[in-house]
């Protein structure tokens, strides 16, 4: 067997507003970059084959899945996590409805659904059950059956349409 | 227990909620320690073989390899029950299902632990295999394990309680039918992980997305043959668990045996497909019962018969196949019962515990059942269900002790939110509804390894600044079992639950609680919390009540005030003043579930301190001409006792539904006998479960019928909602198209045989003629009985 030359590419990312350099192998994903690279652990996995939806980041403020996209292809874009969300030392109104309503249960695919709740709302700042249903289809959640986070989806709307910001 | 309640019953935020939605909840694979290997585990590519060799020199050699251990470095079985060690971490010397762990790697990172475990080669001596427990009953030789009740085999149960031939006898009809529950699997969103580490002086440590801490210590004791104080288990929050995280694991102990070779911190995470091997999931049972009523619904004999394929090994096997025949008796009247329960082994990954553990599918079979009798007789099936249901404060013909009962209110909520007479056999053909009702456990009455020491333990530490820190071995998996302890205490003391800490789950901190499963947290450690509450609350009591000068029985404890008749004080104070007069204040809770009236051999699985009850109708579209299911809509009322915090209540019956329609339409764990065994579907896009698209509106109705025996009345939430809604879906589908699917799940292929069938059913056409032994003969209650067997009293062995 040959001996692997195993090359790192160096990276400028710009993450959660913030600019950040890492080395990793070219062949890592944007999921393991940011979790083991990093060190920002809240981005969750559950399959690393993009059939979950639980490992859903921001890209350019569109829901993309980390397990998918290589990091290499990721320099010069928007990467949002759920560690941005947040702004400040206040939760943002979707993190704080999701606490509130108990729309995370063991809280492993709430990364993702926060992340793909984001996107609609600033799409869709008034988006119905039929919009938040459809855009948390890719998302899967073994605990709550979806309901409370669509109560909590919506809460969090009718609170930023109010004015509340993060 | 006439006192207000002010901090239970509401529902306050969950206490580490925004951690979670901030994600910065740790969960096992986001623990990194400076140093750390990588773990990776091959499995077995055949169902069933001698491993011949192992060769892993070429493996070993690969850049970034420390170490490979096979078998033979960890030849000690082990299991979840004391009569089902038979596990090993790597196999020894043969594989027993595609999957079966056979070598571990450790490795500096990830990428080469892979490398490595690849150019590990094995040598297999392929051994027949067995996918069925029908082949498992035809094929003694050779045995998949040298132990169990006979060939393959693992476990024949035969129970009667009073002549079931004369409850026949005595019936105006004697129906029979036979159904199937496909096996499923749990699909937690987080895969298992663990991370080892030895520290410097010696003490190993082992972090695991684990539900059961308790047994993970014992079986990393018994394994590495090290003193249980030098281990120290770590449960991390479980990313859900369902039941799937409730077994010792082989990688639980892989990684503690290589943080000990390495003396650097190791971590595994298995990938999803290994998640789908290592399953422990729902067992696929093929029933048959067997029921005499009289013309009015009402059941004078119930024979029920069970086959289960157990998988490759024990787990909870055993525990599996008793609860397949327990709780048929508490919901409605069964004067009579025999229950004939078999458990093979086959050469597929082992099943053990999901959500329900071997009740839903009994249930299934049972509610369906009564559907076809209701509609035998004639009867409206809601109303004969309400005419005979247990009574409370009864016991049942097995001798469990059934204490608050508040079906009855379920049923009635589910038929008039659901407009239940205004719709059934009403509705055009393609829609119906149906209903099923059931019962869970809040907890086994007898732990694991049957001994006389508490279930569960809490320990509360007072900080002078009015903090409280809260010491249970129970673990949050997203039940919300941290918030549940958090209320308890802080409804006890009249403080803030956002004021106390909770400390989980760790051997070396926290006293045990056996674990997250079966339903027994909140019953439990909820009782153990309020007496270690109520300790600490007498002590304040005394002291606050020498300040106040009053009778310490006459100060109330509530908003963060001791109160008297004249004067109070901030809780701070009251435990300053305590500190003062009595030192450090630190008291303990345990609990113990009462005695069961049962004294039989067998008796061990089905009581429990209460039992929750729920009914649900199911209203859906049934397309004759595609076979497709659409769920329209799910009302479902669960009687909880008391709930300690509404809105988790209600997360946990959403959760329930959710599953079971999962279960009922799509969910199936099956694999390819054909192609060796392999897993069919080992991914979340084959494996089918309900999206966002699928899940349909729920109306829930919480029943609150307080339980004595559960802390302010509460009983269990977590899995008993479950049950109802599986046959509920079935009986819908009989009501819209006239047709019945005796198995789950209901597929639209089934759908459509069944409106082609003669008989308009789709479902097993027989059950195998089984050898039973002669049954245990236990007189019910009413036949002068005394719990224990005709026979003579069985004598229970307690084990440390």
């Amino acid at each position: 067997m040959k001996k692997k030359r195993r090359v790192k590419a160096h990276l400028a990312l710009e993450v959660n507003g913030e600019t950040v350099e890492i080395a990793c192998p070219p062949q890592k994903t944007l999921l393991e970059a940011l979790r083991e690279e990093l060190g920002l652990t809240g981005t969750k996995h559950g399959c690393e084959l993009g059939e979950c939806g639980t490992c859903t980041v921001l890209l350019d403020g569109r829901p993309e899945l980390s397990c998918l996209v290589l990091a290499v292809e990721c320099e010069g874009r928007r990467i949002t996590t759920v560690e941005g969300l947040q702004e400040g030392p206040r939760p943002h109104p979707l993190q704080q409805a999701f606490a509130e309503l108990g729309a995370a249960q063991c809280g492993y695919c709430t990364p993702g659904i926060l992340c793909a709740s984001k996107a609609l709302l600033e799409e869709k700042p008034a988006a119905s059950r039929d919009e938040i249903r459809d855009a948390l289809s890719g998302n899967l959640c073994r605990c709550t059956g979806y309901l409370k986070i669509y109560e909590a989806v919506e809460l969090a709307a009718r609170r930023m349409k109010n004015g509340q910001k993060a | 227990m006439a006192r207000k309640l002010r901090v239970v019953g509401s529902s306050v935020r969950k206490i580490d909620g925004l951690s979670k939605s901030a994600g910065v909840t740790k969960f096992a694979d986001d623990l990194a320690l400076p140093r750390m290997l990588f773990c990776k585990i091959l499995r077995s590519t055949v169902a069933h073989a001698r491993i011949k060799r192992i060769d892993s020199r070429k493996a070993s050699k690969m850049p970034g390899v420390l170490a490979i251990l096979t078998g033979k470095d960890l030849p000690i079985p082990f299991g979840i029950l004391p009569i089902s060690q038979d596990e090993h971490a790597l196999c020894l010397d043969r594989v027993r299902f595609v999957g079966d762990p056979v070598a571990a790697v450790a490795a500096t990172d990830e990428d080469a632990a892979f490398d490595a475990m690849n150019a590990i080669e094995v040598g297999y001596e392929p051994l027949p295999g067995i996918f069925s427990p029908e082949e498992a009953l035809k094929t003694p030789e050779p045995r998949i394990h040298d132990y169990g009740d006979e060939g393959n085999v693992h476990k024949k149960i035969a129970l009667e309680f009073g002549d079931v031939e004369q409850g026949f006898s005595e019936a105006d009809e004697v129906l029979e039918g036979v159904y199937f529950f496909q096996g499923n699997t749990h699909l937690p969103m987080e895969q298992h992980a663990a991370l080892g580490w030895v520290d410097p002086d010696g003490k190993l440590v082992v972090w695991s997305s684990t539900q059961t801490p308790h047994y993970v210590h014992r079986a990393l004791a018994k394994v590495l043959e090290m003193p249980p104080a030098r281990i120290r288990v770590i449960a991390t929050p479980n990313g859900g668990g369902f039941g799937g995280k409730s077994d010792p694991f082989g990688h639980e102990i892989v990684v503690a045996k290589l943080a000990l070779l390495t003396g650097r911190p190791i971590k595994v995470c298995l990938t999803r497909e290994e998640v789908f091997y290592c399953h422990r999931g729902r067992h696929p049972a093929l029933m048959r019962v067997k029921t005499g009523v009289k013309k009015d619904g009402s059941i004078t004999g119930m024979h029920f018969e069970t086959l289960l394929d157990g998988g490759a090994y024990g787990s909870y096997g055993v525990a599996s196949t008793y609860y397949t025949g327990a709780l048929q008796t508490v919901t409605y009247d069964v004067p009579r019962y025999k229950f004939d329960g078999v458990r093979c082994f086959t050469n597929k990954p082992p099943c053990g515990p999901k959500r329900g553990h071997g009740t839903p599918q009994p249930r299934f079979a049972l509610e369906v059942h009564l559907d076809k009798v209701a509609e035998k007789l004639g009867l409206d099936p809601a109303e004969m269900r309400l005419r005979h249901l247990v009574p409370p404060n009864s016991v049942t013909a097995n001798w469990l002790r059934v204490g608050s009962m508040g079906l009855g209110a379920c049923i009635r909520k589910v038929v008039e939110g659901s407009g239940w007479t205004s719709k059934f056999r009403k509705l055009p053909r393609g829609r119906g509804v149906g209903i099923a009702c059931s019962s869970y456990i809040s907890g086994a009455g007898l732990p694991i390894y049957w001994n006389a020491m508490p279930h569960t333990g809490v320990q509360l530490r007072l900080d002078r600044g009015g903090g409280v820190c809260v010491f249970c071995g129970e673990i949050d998996i997203g039940q919300g079992s941290d918030t549940v302890l958090a209320q308890t205490v802080a409804e006890v003391l009249g403080i803030d639950p956002y004021d106390i800490r909770v400390v989980y789950g760790d051997t070396d901190l926290t006293p045990v609680d056996l674990g997250s499963y079966s339903s027994r947290v909140t019953l439990m450690m909820g009782n153990a919390a309020i007496q270690a509450a109520e300790r600490a609350r007498d002590l304040l009591a005394k002291a606050a009540s020498e300040k106040l000068k009053v009778a310490p029985e006459s100060l109330e404890f509530a908003g963060g005030f001791v109160t008297g008749p004249s004067g109070r004080l901030t809780f701070a104070e009251a435990v300053v003043a305590a500190e003062s007069k009595f030192g450090t204040i630190g008291t303990v809770g345990s609990y113990t579930p009462p005695p069961s009236p049962a004294k039989y051999k067998g008796s061990g699985v089905g009581p429990s301190p209460a039992y929750s009850y729920s009914a649900s109708v199911v209203e859906l579209s049934a397309d004759p001409e595609t076979g497709i299911i659409v769920v329209d809509r799910v009302w479902i009322a669960h009687d909880v006792g008391q709930c300690i915090n509404p809105i988790l209540v209600e997360g946990q019956v959403e959760g329930s539904v959710y599953m079971a329609l999962g279960e009922a339409l799509m969910e199936e764990q099956v694999f390819r006998a054909n192609r060796g065994g392999v897993h069919k579907i080992p991914s979340m896009l084959e494996y089918k479960s309900p999206t966002t698209l699928e899940m349909p509106p729920v109306t829930t109705y919480l029943i609150e019928d307080p339980d004595p025996n559960g802390p302010f009345g509460a009983k269990e939430a977590g899995q008993g909602p479950l049950l109802p809604v599986i046959p509920a879906v079935a009986n819908a589908l009989s009501d819209a198209l006239r047709v019945r699917v005796d198995e789950v799940p209901i597929t639209p292929d089934k759908v459509l045989k069944a409106l082609r069938a003669k008989d308009r059913r789709y479902g097993p056409a027989s059950y195998p003629s089984i050898p039973m032994p002669d049954p245990i003969r236990i007189k019910p209650p009413w036949e002068g009985g005394t719990g224990a067997a005709e026979t003579g009293e069985y004598v229970r062995t307690w084990k440390s």
